[in-house]
């Protein structure tokens, strides 16, 4: 079995955001990672592999992205992946980002192929669904738990109020979530040492455009200051939620 | 060309959220000059779907059959297409709910259309389509350009006011081509009896400044009292203090509520990513320095094991009142 994951790099999620122009992103100073679910969906692929009663072989990242994000997929390679796909193509959109995916992803033979349900950056949710759509593949969203047993694979997908046990066939698309794996993994010395002898392929962009164009970015207005209570009078809080706020 | 509006049902039932849904795509519709369709998935029967009209709803399409209880991406996206086509729907409105999050993104490429998601406000102008949308977890805004023929928007929960008009709907049954589930249901496990932390319009949430899983007992009365939902930070769900469907925050789960009170919380950047659309959040913290005031409009400098008691007794008060 052969489990692809797709990678996003995106801003340290502690990055203070500015914009050039209100255009681009500032890019000075900021630190970059693996986005935070993509994570998550490497580790399980990682310990599904080295649950050898899995038969998974292999465990490949794959991310679009230029130069700069090689950082990035070297770390998924110290991590643990045992090899690594980059696209190189600005990711413009989730649109132009899902269809450079399929585009390396088909007739590779992956068994499971894992996005994470939402990035950092644009908070799309949306590439894990587009790429399923693009290869005609099952997909299953909010997934938080995840094993294999032969070519059926069982899962939890979160529900409103719950969740739901549910089985699908291979080849499919799992977009994962939180619960997925308990804490991201971390590359090792040794693991930073072997990813430098690891694979990684870097493939032409397609040249697939955008349908969606972030056109300007803008900040947060900046909020009144914070009204503060005196903590010997809670009931002053309760009676300023209830008449000025209007809240209870 | 129409507004079709996809609304998901809870065994049978409408929540406020599918009203937010039709009351969102009525607004997008009136700027278009154009009508609102919904499509319905599942049993649903004629007095709820009804009530859909009242939000802005002009026709209501409605699939059925058994093997629709439970969700397929591929097979709900496949009717909602087929609606849409039938509709000649400019543009398509799901929830940002996970079942949103599922499909919206299949539909966008079925469609051949452009994707919108986690809205809160109607569009900026229809021609050339421009929304607003929270980037970079809150903490940026981008005005995005949708150039297709047919767009897809996801709405985000709790962010979009009702609005009831009084309207009726004509009721179809549609019959599409319903294509093969290939996602098998196994269990359903559902949290019975509590307010769900998406729903709720108060939250009572803690943090690792609760000091222990034992503490949580003043947390879970105030939520009574309040009929809101609990929440919590990432560490106390990591810690098992209490369930992973509580946490809030960038990596969990992402709600608007009216108020937020987070006792013992420090208000780290990827916690506010979760609890920032909040219309009011209330801090109570030790540290008067902690960045959670920064995003508070009311503040408490004390300790949470303290001031919750008092806060319980003075919301028993005004309510005996
Ligand atoms: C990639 C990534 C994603 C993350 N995602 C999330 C997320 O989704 N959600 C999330 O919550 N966190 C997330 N975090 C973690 C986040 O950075 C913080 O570590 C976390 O939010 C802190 O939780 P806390 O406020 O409960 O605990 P602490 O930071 O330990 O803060 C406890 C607070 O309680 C106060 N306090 C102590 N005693 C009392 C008392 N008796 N009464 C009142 N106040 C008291 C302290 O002054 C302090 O401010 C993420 C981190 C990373 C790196």
């Amino acid at each position: 079995m052969k489990i692809a994951v797709c990678l996003g790099n995106v801003p340290d999620t502690t990055t203070k955001v500015k914009f050039v122009d209100g255009a681009t992103l500032d890019k000075a100073g900021i630190q970059w990672i693996i986005n935070p679910w993509d994570e998550l969906a490497l580790t399980r692929a990682i310990e599904l592999k080295e649950d050898a009663g899995n038969a998974v072989n292999s465990v490949t990242a794959i991310t679009v992205g230029g130069k700069d994000s090689e950082p990035t997929i070297r770390k998924a390679l110290a991590i643990g992946a045992d090899d690594a796909i980059r696209v190189d193509a600005e990711p413009a959109d989730a649109f132009a980002v899902a269809s450079e995916l399929a585009e390396v992803i088909k007739g590779k033979d992956f068994d499971i192929i894992m996005c994470g349900i939402e990035s950092s950056d644009y908070n799309g949710s949306a590439v894990g669904g587009m790429l399923a759509e693009i290869l005609d593949l099952p997909s299953v969203s909010a997934v938080s738990k995840m094993n294999i047993s032969g070519n059926e694979i069982e899962l939890d997908r979160e529900i409103d109020g719950g969740k739901e046990v549910v089985t699908v066939q291979t080849p499919f698309v799992a977009v994962v979530q939180k619960g997925i794996a308990k804490e991201p993994r971390i590359a090792a010395m040794r693991g930073i040492m072997m990813a430098r002898k690891k694979p990684l392929d870097v493939v032409p962009s397609t040249g697939i455009s955008a349908n969606a164009e972030f056109k300007s970015f803008g900040l947060p207005q900046p909020k009144a200051p914070c009204k503060m209570v005196d903590p010997a009078n809670v009931a002053e809080l309760v009676s300023l939620l209830q008449n000025e706020a209007k809240v209870l | 060309m129409s507004v079709l509006v996809y609304t998901e049902n809870w065994d049978g039932k409408f929540k406020k959220l599918s009203f937010e849904l039709v009351s969102y795509a009525k607004g997008v519709a009136e700027m278009l000059g154009t009508k609102t369709t919904v499509v319905s998935i599942g049993n649903v029967d004629e007095a709820e779907l009804a009530k859909l009209g009242n939000y802005g709803a002009s026709k209501i399409l409605k699939v059925e059959g058994d093997n629709l209880s439970s969700l397929d991406n591929q097979v709900f996206t496949g009717i909602i297409s087929q609606a849409a086509i039938k509709e000649n729907a400019s543009v398509v409105i799901l929830s940002h709910n996970n079942t949103g999050k599922a499909i919206a993104p299949r539909l966008a490429v079925k469609l051949n259309a452009a994707l919108a998601s986690g809205l809160g406000k109607l569009p900026l102008s229809v021609d050339p389509f421009t929304v607003n949308k929270k980037v970079f977890s809150g903490k940026a805004f981008a005005d995005v350009v949708l150039s297709s023929d047919v767009k897809v928007l996801t709405l985000a929960q709790n962010s979009f006011e009702l609005i009831e008009n009084g309207g009726a709907a004509v009721i179809e049954t549609f019959d599409a081509e319903v294509g093969q589930v290939k996602t098998k249901v196994k269990d359903i496990q559902k949290q019975t009896g509590k307010i769900l932390l998406n729903d709720a319009e108060i939250v009572v949430s803690g943090g690792r400044g609760m000091k222990s899983p034992d503490n949580w007992g003043t947390i879970e009365e105030l939520a009574e009292l309040l009929e809101a939902a609990t929440a919590c930070s990432r560490p106390v769900s990591d810690e098992g203090w209490r369930p992973h469907n509580e946490h809030t925050g960038q990596t969990g789960k992402i709600i608007a509520p009216n108020l937020y009170i987070a006792a013992g919380i420090s208000g780290a950047i990827q916690h506010l990513a979760g609890v920032s659309s909040s219309k009011c959040i209330v801090a109570i913290n030790t540290d008067k320095d902690a960045p959670i005031f920064e995003a508070a409009d009311y503040g408490i400098v004390g300790d949470a094991l303290k001031v919750l008691p008092e806060f319980i007794n003075a919301v028993k008060e005004i309510k005996a009142k």
